[in-house]
Order: C-alpha cells, then sequence, then structure tokens
C-alpha cells in the first residue's frame, strides 16, 4: 500500500484546513480498511492519535487539543482519508501523518503533512506571476478572438447585401446560371468589400444609388 | 524600401535584446556588496565576483513585475513574427496593425514593470543604499523604443 498526501499545508489563524490522504492499494477496497491519522506537534517527540477510521466508523479525538475540531470527509470509496480541522491555533503546528490499513494489504510506509499556521496566508511563489501572465493572455486573447469574430459577422453582412444588390441590378437575367455562378462570385464581392467597409456612407450611398438604378430598370 | 525593412527589424531585434537583457542581468539595484534583479539577490564582491545568491521575496509586486517582464518579451516576439507573417501575407496598402499592438502591448508591459518596481522596491528590498543598475534603466529605455516601433508598424503601409 502506498500513501500520499500533501508535503506541506498552510493556514490562517481561525480558519480551517483539509489534509488530504489518499492510497493506491493492490488490493480492492475491503470493508475492513482503516484510516489513521497522528499528530506530532513541531518540536514533541511523540505522536498520538487524533483520528480513525474502522469498519465505517470514524472516532474523533474527544480529549485532545482537536477536541471537536475535526472532520472527516473522506470516503473509503474513493480512496479517500481526508480529514478537515477547524478553527486552526498557532498550537497546531506540527507534523500530521495519514496511515491507511487495507487488509491484506498493509505492508507499506505512512505519508506526512506538516501544518504551519499563519496570521495571514502568504501567497505561494508563481501565484501572482502565473495569475498576471494567464491573465493578461487570456483577455488579449479574447479581444482578438472578439474583434475577428465581429469583424466576419460585419463583413458577411455586408457581402450579403451586396450580393442582393447586384442580385436586384441584374434582375433575373441570370436566374439559371446563379447558383452555379454563385460560389465563385462570392469571393471578389468579399475582396471588394473590404475596400468598402472602412466607410459605411460609401457603402450606404452606393446601396441608395443600385436601389435608384434598379428602381430605373424596373420602369 | 529595404533600407527601412531592415531598420525596423533592427530596431524591434533591438528592443527585444534589451528586454531580454534587463530581465535576466541582475543589476536591478546595486549598493555596495549586493546586486538584484527581479530572480536573485547576489552579494558581490569589490572586483565583482558575484558571492552567494539567494532567490529574492515572493513578493506580490515583485512577482507582478516579473509577470509583466515575461509578458512584454512573450508581445515582443508574438509581434516580431506577426510582422514577418504579414509582410507576406498583407495585401498592398495594408497596415501592419496587429504586428503594431502587440508591439505597444509589450511596450506598455515593460512600462508598468519598471514604474511598479520604482514604486514597490522598499517593500523587497530594504537595503537603505542603493542605486539603479544598467538592467533597470535598459528597461526604461527600452519602452520608449517599443513603443517607437509599434508607432511605425502601424503607421507603415505595405509596398510591395
Amino acid at each position: 500500500i502506498v500513501v500520499y498526501t500533501d508535503r506541506e499545508v498552510h493556514g490562517a489563524v481561525g480558519s480551517r484546513v483539509t489534509l488530504h490522504c489518499s492510497f493506491w492499494s493492490s488490493e480492492w477496497v475491503s470493508d475492513d480498511i482503516s484510516f489513521t491519522w497522528r499528530y506530532q506537534p513541531e518540536g514533541g517527540r511523540d505522536a498520538i492519535s487524533i483520528f480513525h477510521y474502522a469498519k465505517g466508523q470514524p472516532y474523533i479525538d474527544e480529549v485532545g487539543t482537536f477536541k471537536e475540531r475535526i472532520q472527516w470527509v473522506g470516503d473509503p470509496r474513493w480512496k479517500d482519508g481526508s480529514i478537515v480541522i477547524h478553527n486552526l491555533d498557532y498550537s497546531d503546528n506540527g507534523t500530521f501523518t495519514c496511515d491507511v490499513k487495507n487488509p491484506p494489504d498493509i505492508v507499506g510506509k505512512t505519508s506526512q503533512v506538516t501544518l504551519y499556521v499563519f496570521e495571514k496566508v502568504p501567497t505561494r511563489y508563481g501565484v501572482v506571476l502565473g495569475a498576471v501572465i494567464g491573465g493578461v493572455l487570456g483577455v488579449v486573447l479574447l479581444l482578438l478572438l472578439l474583434f475577428y469574430v465581429v469583424r466576419y459577422c460585419w463583413l458577411r453582412r455586408q457581402a450579403a447585401l451586396q450580393r442582393r444588390l447586384s442580385a436586384m441590378e441584374k434582375g433575373k437575367l441570370h436566374k439559371p446560371g446563379k447558383d452555379a455562378s454563385k460560389r465563385g462570385r462570392q469571393t471578389p464581392v468579399l475582396y471588394a468589400m473590404l475596400d468598402h467597409s472602412r466607410s459605411t456612407k460609401a457603402v450606404s450611398e452606393k446601396k441608395a444609388k443600385g436601389l435608384g438604378e434598379s428602381r430605373k430598370d424596373k420602369k | 524600401m529595404l533600407l527601412l525593412l531592415l531598420s525596423i527589424i533592427v530596431l524591434h531585434v533591438a528592443v527585444l535584446v534589451l528586454l531580454f537583457v534587463s530581465t535576466i542581468v541582475s543589476q536591478w539595484i546595486v549598493g555596495n556588496g549586493h546586486a538584484t534583479d527581479l530572480w536573485q539577490n547576489c552579494s558581490t564582491s569589490s572586483s565583482g565576483n558575484v558571492h552567494h545568491c539567494f532567490s529574492s521575496s515572493p513578493n506580490e509586486w515583485l512577482q507582478s513585475v516579473q509577470a509583466t517582464m515575461i509578458l512584454s518579451i512573450i508581445f515582443s516576439i508574438l509581434s516580431l513574427f506577426l510582422f514577418f507573417c504579414q509582410l507576406f501575407t498583407l495585401t498592398k496598402g495594408g497596415r501592419f496593425y496587429i504586428t503594431g499592438i502587440f508591439q505597444i502591448l509589450a511596450g506598455l508591459c515593460v512600462m508598468s514593470a519598471a514604474a511598479i518596481y520604482t514604486v514597490r522596491h522598499p517593500e523587497w528590498h530594504l537595503n537603505s543604499d542603493y542605486s539603479y543598475g544598467f538592467a533597470y534603466i535598459l528597461a526604461w529605455v527600452a519602452f520608449p523604443l517599443a513603443l517607437l516601433s509599434g508607432v511605425i508598424y502601424v503607421i507603415l503601409r505595405k509596398r510591395e
């Protein structure tokens, strides 16, 4: 059996901290599985048991320093033996040891996690660094994407407008060949619109003109 | 035209070199017997040899300085890359908007890095006797150069 915990956890005074513990076992998780958490105060020599889970029942320290402050949040089915310690105090500094026995797989090392209680939890190195880089890059990417989407929609609308215009100008002359030529015509229209899209005024003028012409044609 | 193109690229590369040097070299602040940069704090002997370095504090502001310097390098490299892309794909008469925008962003990033460092460095640099080193000055020099080359990119139209 191999037990995993964090190396270090940091907590602020008065807050709570979760001590994660998971394991890998060569056997199926049996009903006889047991988790044990031991606590060794900083500078202290002896480790005391503070939590035990066996036969589906958690047994929590009822007399020691962690009285009424430990909460069982694990689930043996998910190979999780985590506990939460509430209302942290400076005296909780120390090493917590997680031990898991999953009979018949019982041979293995325990895993230790060191708890540091601070007045204010210091930000871990690289958190701000990563957040700033990731945030700015994300925002820039998003803006670029937005810009291109807006431009794409705009061009498509313009192209559709132009196509309708040209169709109106030409009347129903090319009706049979229209569908075939549509695909080929789409691209040059797009390019032509690239030049016009800068000034919507020109487009609207042209539109008005085109409309006028088409009206003339109808007459 | 070729000369203009060459001088633009040279300017861009110069900005990049400045950014790299100022990010890496441990000369943001020098004082008697120590030299610090964004990453480490070194003690030096009188002859200039580095004795011992230890990593700098995980101060939030220092981290944001590091982040903005890295960002400016990323943006500047991206800008150079985009410039070559646009050089071949842009239609005649088009402007290098995206290239220019990224280069200007790089300039703004290096400016904010240098500005934050100027204002906040007493928080993690406790020695009272110091002077700014050349890497710090290079960062400030990189800012107008990056902005200038960015503006040139935006103004420039592509000729054949």
